[in-house]
Order: C-alpha cells, then structure tokens, then sequence
C-alpha cells in the first residue's frame, strides 16, 4: 500500500469517534432515501401492475336503472374503448361467531367467467360456475379477518331478502386495492366486505332483468376523459346517475394516489435533511483536518505530490465516510422498506407487492450521499489545493480577537476571563459558531418535526370524536325516506334520542376547480354533529348558503360570500349557483353543508332524510342491531368510537411508526452534530486547556471552558431548533393535509421541550465523552508544542 | 512588592529521583537519581542538551507530572504523594511557568491574560502592575496577535508572577526567540529573580545562557553530571549568542 494510503488510513482511525457518527448520518440519509424511494417505486409498480394486466376501468358511473341498450349509445362515443355494465347494491352479511353486524357490496360479474374490466385475481377458489345463483367470490382482506376459505358460507340479506351465499373463491381487485366502506374513512375488514355474484343472480335480486345500475369503460389512449364523462352523464342523466367519475374520484385509487403523494415528499424531504446535516459535518470535520495537518500538506507538496493528489487525498477520506454511511444506508434502509411492505401489504391489496431493492433506487441514493459529502467538503479540499507548499510550512498566521459589543457593556466588565475566552472563541469564529448554532438547530428541529405529530394526531381525533361527532351511532339509508323514519327509530330498544339529516352527492364548482363530494343538510343547531369554526365554536347553519371545510374551500379557490355552481348529481340533476355562506373547520373529510329545509327545497322534496345519527344505550346495541338490520332502508351502521379506534390504529401503525423512525435518527443526528462539535472544539483547544491547568486551573475551571462554550451553543441553538422545527413542521403539516384528514397546527409545549430535551441530552452525553478527554489531558504536550 | 523572605532551609529538597516511562517496548530511564536542593531567593540554570532529562525534572519539580520512585519535598510538602488537587492548588499558588512558545490565550489581552492567573491565586499583584514590571505597561489592551514573540514571552513572564509564586519555572524561555530579543527576556527574568526574590529556574540548552545564573546545574542522561556556582555572575546584556 502506498505510504499516503496508509496516512489516510491511520487519520481516519484517529478521527473514529467522528468519523462512525457522519458515517452514521449519512447512513441515515441513505437509509430513508432508500427506504421511502423503495416503498414508493414498489407501490407504483404494483399498482401499474395490477391496473394494466387486471384492466382496471377507467370511469366509473352509477345510475339507478338504465336498460342494458344504453350501454350501445356510450360505446360509441369517441375515445371509449370497452364498456363493461353491471349490477352492484348494498348487502348485509352475518357471518358465524361474529355478533356484530358486516356490511357488503356486491358487484355483477358476467356469468361464470371473469369480466372484462376490473377483473379479478383469485387467491383462492374459483369463479362461480355459469348459473349458479349463490355461489360468490368474496374480497380477501375480509376472508382473512374472518378466516373465511372457498366452500365456506355466510348468510346474507339482498334487497330484504335471506339467502345462504357458499365461497366458491377468495380474490382481490384493481377496484378495491384499498378496501373500505362507502361511509368510512379507515378499512375495517371484519365489518365490511365485497361480493362477487353472477349477473342473472344479482339482475334477479336487484330487480334488474335487461338493465343495469352500474357502469365502467377504459379509454383509448389520447381519449380526452372530461369530454366522455360529459357526454357519459348526458346519456345516462335520464336514468338517475349521480354522476360518472374518472379515476381521480374512484375512492381506492384515491386514497392510493394520496398514499403516493405524500411518500414522494418524504422521499425528497427527509433524506434532504440528512444529508445536508451530514455534509455540514463533514465541511467542519474536513476543515479542521487540513487546518492541522497544514505542515504535512506542504511536506507532501515540497516531496512532489501535484495539487490534484493532494486533492484526492482528502477527498478519499469523505469518500470513505459516505461509502460506510451508504452500506449502512442500503443494508438498513433494504431491511426497513421489507418491514414497511407488510404494513402496506395490510393496507393496500395487491396481486404481489415487490419490495425489490432497485440498482436504480441504490445507485441514486448513493450519489446523493457522495454529492453530499462532496458539497460538505469541497471548500476545505480546495483550500489544501491552492496552499502554495512554502506558505503552509509556516505556521498560520496568528488568530486575530476583538471585544465585542457585548464586553463593552457593563455586562463586559463582571466577566470572569474564561467567560471572556468562551465569547471570544465564539465571536472570533463567527461562521463556525453560527454553523453549529444551526447544525444543533437543525436536530433539535428534526426532534420537534418528529414529536409533534403525536400531540396533533391527538388533538385531531380530539376534535373529530369529542367536539365534531357526539353521535353514537350513524345510520345511513339506501334513498331518502320521509323524515317521519326518525319517530320509528325514537321508539326502538335503547335509543334516547335520533337526529336526522339528508345527504346529497353534488359536484360543486368555482372558477376552473371542481370537487365532488356530499351535500349534508343538518338541522339549523344540531346537537350531533356539530359545525365548528375556526376556533372550534359551534356555529348554527344559515338559513340559506353553504357552508364548507376550509380546505375544500382552498381548494376551490372560494372565499365566503363567493358564488359556488352546485351540480347536484341525484334525482332532478340540477345545476343551481349558491353563495357560499362561511367556513367551518373539521380536521377529518370534506364535506359541504347545508339547512336541510333548504336542501329539501332545492331537491324538490319533502322533508326527507338519508340517514340519522343516534345517542344509544350501549348495553343494548345486540337487540338494537337486530331491529335495525330488520328496517328495509337500513344500508349501513357505523359505531363512531369503532370508526375512531380504527383511525387511531391506522395512525399509529403508519404515521407514527415513521414518525419514531424519525426521531430516532433526530436523536443520532443531535449527538452527532454535538459531539462533533465538542470534539473539534477539543482539539482545537487543547494546548490552551493543558496551559491553563498547569497555570493551576482545576479540571473544572478547565472544563468550564470547553463545556460553557458548548453549552452556550447549545443554548443558543435550542431556540433556534424551535423556530425551525416550527417551519418543518408547518411545511410538512402543509404536505401532508389530504382529503382524508388534515393534521391541526399545533405545536405544542411538550414538543418544544422534547425538542430542547434532546439536544440537551445529546449535549450531556458529549459533555462526558469529553470530560473523559479533560481527565487525560497531558499537561507536558502544553509545553512543548507550538 | 516585598522581597521574599531569604533563609538557608532549601525551597525544594530532591533525594533520589528517577523517572522511567514505557514508550511502546522500549523503557527510558529519564532520570536516573537525582539528588539536589534550591534555595530561596537564587537564579538556577538546568543546563543539559536534548533529551537529557532536564524537561522531566521541572516538569516534576512544577508538579506536572510525578516521579518513579524518591522524594521531592517543597517547603515541608511531600510533593511526590501529593494528589492531583494537591498539585494543582501547588501550581495555582507557589509556581509561576514561563514557556518556550509562550503560551498565551490567543483571546486574551495582555492584562486579561495576566488577569486570568491573578482571578484565581491567593496573593495576586495587580496585573497592570505585573505588566508594568515587564516593561509592557503600554501595551495592556493588546492581543497576542498583535504583539512581538518577545513581547508575547514578556507577557507570559509578567503572568507567572503576577500570583508572586516562590519558584519561577523557565522552559527554555529563548528557545523561540533570536537572540537580542531573547536577552531582553532574560533581563525581565532577572530582574524577577532580584526584585522579588523567586526562586528561579530556567533551562536551556543554551550554555552561554548559564552565567547568568547563581548556580548551573548540568544534567546528562538523567542524571546530574555537575554542579557549580558562578563566581562572576553576569548579567543578560553582556551576553551574546
């Protein structure tokens, strides 16, 4: 080995302790990069997979009957490549040993084979024989929860109707990659399922013989899909369709895009982080090296080395802490994306989800490290580059101090001369200190991204299931039924008191931006589901107007007193302008609302209603339940603390989980930066340090020094991490608002003290790593040295 | 500023001191059994070449660093099994170090370096007035940047001092400097030695350096080789190297 490979060696084993902490962040960049990029390549694949092999339809139209000769007409509308028509309707479901109610959609399938679009892939089993009328295919994620396998049976209710359905096979769909009930926000597989049946079973059941309610086609590649959803819901307007939609509103490919959406910026965002706090370790480590090894640099001159080996020769000990840093990252970031790929596999249902670890994935997450690290030390490189060999044989010039404004002020004149040395070591490295002021900043701004979450999740679910939803149970009907369904409902066993409301779907409009979502209209002061405003005061619905969730309205580019068009997409279809009456802020869903006196008006109807919210008798759900599922109307039973402990879970499972992974490597980050700063700090210092003791300071004068001055710092930057933690997590509260639930803005005390709690820890720990050092301290070396 | 008292009881006594460390496989034997006594009051130059010793003899007679085996008694104090706190008060309070490369605290001024020792010893003179006594009187607010290598070692000289130790350890206190500047450092340490009766020690390697002194003392290979007064004593301007 060459004499200047082997330097590099034994400089790298002398700076080991700094070296394997960069090492380790950088690993850490590495290891979210890959794991997120990873996690994010893999559901794209599979999702790209399984749409394109499994002809995942790509709009989508409900109708309330049309006959089947309709389905001609659309065929021919340019652009459409296949139409596919179907049956599809609520069910209830009872399965054996399971007390609690189970809703179902079951959805047509042609006759004995599988359908054109929205195929199916069948884990299990098989397609039910042609004319077999009670042989279903059922979802997997519910045949799991509930250890369901083809031969099985359930019981069923189709359109008030028992019948005994036998599992002819188990499968999955492009449709319901994520599977959850029309009135959920969370999948619940026990509690909700979907059917597969032969048509002529469901045409009979559904009373649907030469017609259909249910319709899906692909496009032509290049079809324009705006102009065929228009002319999709011209033709099928007469029948009662609610509106046709592209894939963008198909709830399981939405909340699958969402899903996507928000990895993309973790995939940007975190290891960014990282990184950048690795290369602003490595450019102090870096220059700190060729500030002392300045001799050797213009020995290795004197001797013949060129500039550009010189250059090399440090560029190779950064390139030696990325290449450990990458190991570490592929091989953890590898092993964490497998473990994710069971969480998701939970979540999302795909025919195989590869978490196969792309050369692309590693090769760019490598690159990103080396840029990194090179970016970090470039500076410092070029500085030992351009050192003309004769200028760096002599010492460097001696450090220049001034007093600054502060000593000039009375407070200058109490100083001790070791405070005095701390605030001039500070001041005289101005850059120095504001970059470690920031690197400390930065961790303790990754502790409070990490933690705040925890206290906003809460406070979220808080709003949602304390101050939004007082309900304990939420009913919802298969069509509107006259409000005279709330007194039956008064008199069943357990009930204390019914609120009702109506629902309508609408497609609301302002200016180019479109949504569609459901109109609720409410009593004028309900007392079960509250409207809050911004300050999360109950307010009463206005007379007339809409109200809406602020983060629609930001989407729709809408302030109060704006008219908005409202598309109503059931019944009459009605296309109407409506001012827009106020805001109301609801952490979870979007949805518009409305007096239902005036959403009757505007249908057209009477008092009608499309559900009902209960207060119960919990002791009493069984006989309840009973007498629920025995009222023809009654499509769906939601039990709100089921729906929040479902969305506590999924919290827990997915957003918290990477929120740990987070902090933990905010912790390694904060000791890091704060170690490594206490250790160059050490090095740079410790003649003065040895002179002083044998000046006849005690170790603890003597550490007062160092330690004062790294406890300034971090006393400085605790703040600082605040602020910063502040923005990060404003900009990532931003990012990651979704249709689904928008996390609340709160940061809270506990966050800024965990947050100065870290840094202060990490700060502790390095202040006993360097006592260790102080305790060795060789007062000879202060001597002789120079 | 009140002379130190002179009497004939030694400063420090010295009986049989060795020093060995263990560099890697190899022993080196530093001292080999020293025996010697200071007095009060008197200018004492440790004259050996490289290596020979002298270094790890101050450096245990300061209280940096502690001997193999044998005595160093200061004043009645058995400095030997003295503990760490014990040498460290030592050092705060009866040794003044001056430096071959000075040592100061590139922060400070020169009065705040002179400062930093005064803050903590017992019977401190006033900085100014250390400073003062060097010759650098005008020079109190500078930086160490601002300053000469002389100029600097004057500073270190009037911050060994200022705590009015009894012994005045120099390590080679010309050893950075040319020759006319390092003159006017021994003129400063000299005037020390007379005015406040510290004990002084300095090494050198220089020999020109010991005719300044009262006494030389020549170590050779840890141990020492010879020991003689100087009868015509002269002072640091009439020397030349």
């Amino acid at each position: 080995m060459r004499a200047i490979n082997r330097k590099l060696i034994r400089d790298i084993l002398s700076f080991k302790g700094q070296v394997a902490a960069i090492s380790v962040v950088t690993g850490a960049g590495g290891m979210v990069l890959i794991l997120f990029a990873t996690t994010l390549d893999a559901i794209n694949e599979s999702r790209d997979r399984f749409y394109q092999s499994y002809n995942f339809a790509h709009v989508f139209a409900e109708i309330k009957r049309a006959p089947e000769s309709i389905s001609d007409r659309i065929k021919q509308i340019p652009g459409v490549n296949f139409v596919e028509t179907r049956v599809k309707g609520p069910v209830r479901l009872s399965v054996q040993d399971f007390e609690d109610p189970v809703q179902g959609l079951i959805v047509s399938i042609p006759d004995g084979r599988q359908p054109e679009l929205n195929r199916l892939h069948l884990r299990q089993g098989f397609m039910p024989d042609s004319g077999q009328t009670n042989h279903v295919v059922v979802s997997e994620p519910f045949a799991k929860a509930h250890d369901l396998r083809a031969g099985h049976t359930l019981e069923a209710i189709i359109k008030g109707r028992m019948e005994t359905l036998t599992i002819s096979g188990i499968a999955i769909s492009p449709e319901f990659v994520y599977q959850i009930g029309p009135a959920d926000i969370m999948p619940d597989y026990k509690r909700f399922a979907v059917l597969w049946m032969n048509r002529k079973a469901l045409d009979g059941a559904f009373g649907m013989d030469g017609a259909f309610n249910n319709l899906t086609l692909t496009l032509q590649s290049g079809a324009d899909e705006k102009m065929v959803i228009d002319v999709v819901d011209h033709i099928l307007g007469p029948y009662g369709s609610i509106g046709a939609f592209g894939r963008h509103d198909q709830t399981s490919n939405r909340f699958l895009e969402e899903e996507l959406s928000q990895l993309r910026i973790m995939t940007i965002v975190l290891p960014a982080i990282f990184l950048g706090v690795s290369a602003f370790l490595l450019n102090v480590l870096m220059a700190r090296i060729i500030r002392t090894q300045r001799q050797q640099i213009a020995l290795l001159k004197a001797f013949g080395y060129g500039n550009a080996e010189v250059g090399l020769h440090f560029m190779l000990f950064t390139a030696i802490i990325v290449c450990t840093g990458s190991v570490l990252g592929v091989g953890f970031g590898a092993w964490a994306a497998h473990g994710i790929s069971d969480l998701y596999a939970e979540y999302f249902q795909f025919p195989e989800m590869s978490f196969r670890l792309q050369p692309g994935t590693i090769i760019l997450a490598v690159l990103v490290a080396f840029g990194a690290g090179m970016l970090g030390t470039f500076r410092a490189v070029m500085h030992a580059v351009r050192q003309a060999p004769a200028e760096a044989m002599r010492p460097p010039p001696p450090e220049r101090f001034t007093r600054g404004w502060l000593e000039q002020s009375f407070f200058g004149r109490i100083l001790s001369q070791s405070s005095r040395i701390i605030l001039r070591n500070l001041s005289r490295y101005r850059f120095k200190t504001s970059m470690s002021i920031l690197g400390i900043g930065l961790s303790g701004a990754l502790l409070l991204l990490g933690s705040y979450q925890f206290g906003s999740v809460n406070h979220m679910l808080d709003i949602q299931y304390r101050l939004v939803q007082k309900m304990d149970l939420h009913l919802s009907f298969n069509e509107q039924v006259s409000l005279s369904a709330r007194t039956e409902l008064l008199v069943l066993p357990g009930v204390h008191y019914v609120e009702t409301y109506r629902s309508v779907p609408v497609r609301l409009s302002h200016e180019r931006k479109e949504y569609r979502t459901s109109l609720i209209g409410l009593d004028e002061n309900p007392n079960l589901r509250m409207i809050l405003d911004t300050h999360h005061q109950t307010v009463s619905l206005p007379p007339e107007g809409l109200l809406m969730t602020l983060y629609l309205a930001d989407y729709l580019g809408a302030s109060a007193g704006d008219v908005i068009q409202m598309e109503v997409m059931e019944g009459h279809r009605r296309t109407l302008k409506i001012p827009l009456a106020g805001m109301v802020d609801e952490p979870i869903g979007i949805s518009a609302y409305m007096n239902r006196d005036a959403l009757n008006a505007i249908m057209r109807e009477g008092p009608a209603i499309s559900g009902a919210w209960l207060l119960t008798d919990e002791t009493r759900h069984g006989h309840l339940f009973e007498k629920l599922w025995d009222k023809p109307h009654v499509a769906g039973i939601g039990l709100t603390s089921r729906d929040e402990s479902n969305i506590r879970d999924y919290i827990e499972d997915t957003v918290l989980i990477f929120m740990i992974i987070l902090l933990i490597l905010a912790g390694s980050i904060s000791f890091a930066v704060v170690y490594n700063n206490a250790r160059i700090a050490f090095a740079e210092r410790v003649r003065e340090l040895a002179t002083l003791r044998v000046l006849g300071f005690t170790r603890a004068e003597v550490s007062w020094i160092l330690i004062g001055e790294m406890g300034l710092i971090t006393f400085l930057s605790i703040p600082l991490g605040w602020i910063l933690g502040t923005g990060f997590a404003f900009l990532l509260n931003k990012a990651i608002s979704t249709d689904l639930f928008r996390l609340p803005f709160i940061v809270g005390p506990d966050s800024f003290a965990f947050s100065a709690g870290g840094v202060l820890l990490a700060s502790a720990l390095s202040t006993i790593f360097i006592a260790r050092k102080l305790r060795r301290l060789d007062m000879v070396l202060a001597l002789k040295t120079e | 500023m009140n002379k130190k008292p002179e009497s004939d009881s030694p400063v420090f006594t010295i009986r049989g001191l060795t020093k060995t460390y263990i560099m890697g496989e190899v022993t080196i034997h530093a001292l080999r059994g020293v025996n010697m006594e200071l007095f009060p009051g008197e200018l004492v130059v440790l004259l050996g070449a490289s290596g020979s010793g002298k270094s790890t003899l101050v450096n245990i007679l300061g209280g940096l660093d502690s001997a193999t085996s044998g005595e160093v008694i200061y004043k009645n104090q058995n400095l030997t099994k003295a503990s760490d706190r014990d040498l460290t008060s030592f050092r705060r309070n009866h040794v003044g170090f001056v430096f071959q490369f000075y040592n100061l605290i590139p922060s400070l001024t020169a009065r705040e370096n002179v400062a930093i020792v005064t803050e903590i010893s017992r019977d401190p003179i006033k900085p100014e007035q250390a400073l003062d006594m060097v010759g650098l009187g005008d020079r109190l607010d500078h930086f160490p940047s601002q300053m000469s290598g002389g100029e600097q070692q004057r500073v270190a000289i009037a911050r060994a001092v200022a705590k009015s130790p009894w012994v005045l350890m120099c390590d080679e206190p010309t050893g950075a400097l040319d020759s006319k500047t390092g003159i006017k450092v021994l003129k400063v340490i000299e005037k020390i030695n007379q005015e406040l009766g510290t004990t002084t020690v300095v090494i050198t390697h220089n020999e020109v350096i010991s005719r300044m002194a009262d006494r030389v003392i020549r170590i050779s290979d840890g141990r020492i080789s010879k020991v003689f007064e100087n009868t015509h004593k002269v002072h640091p301007e009439e020397l030349s190297w």
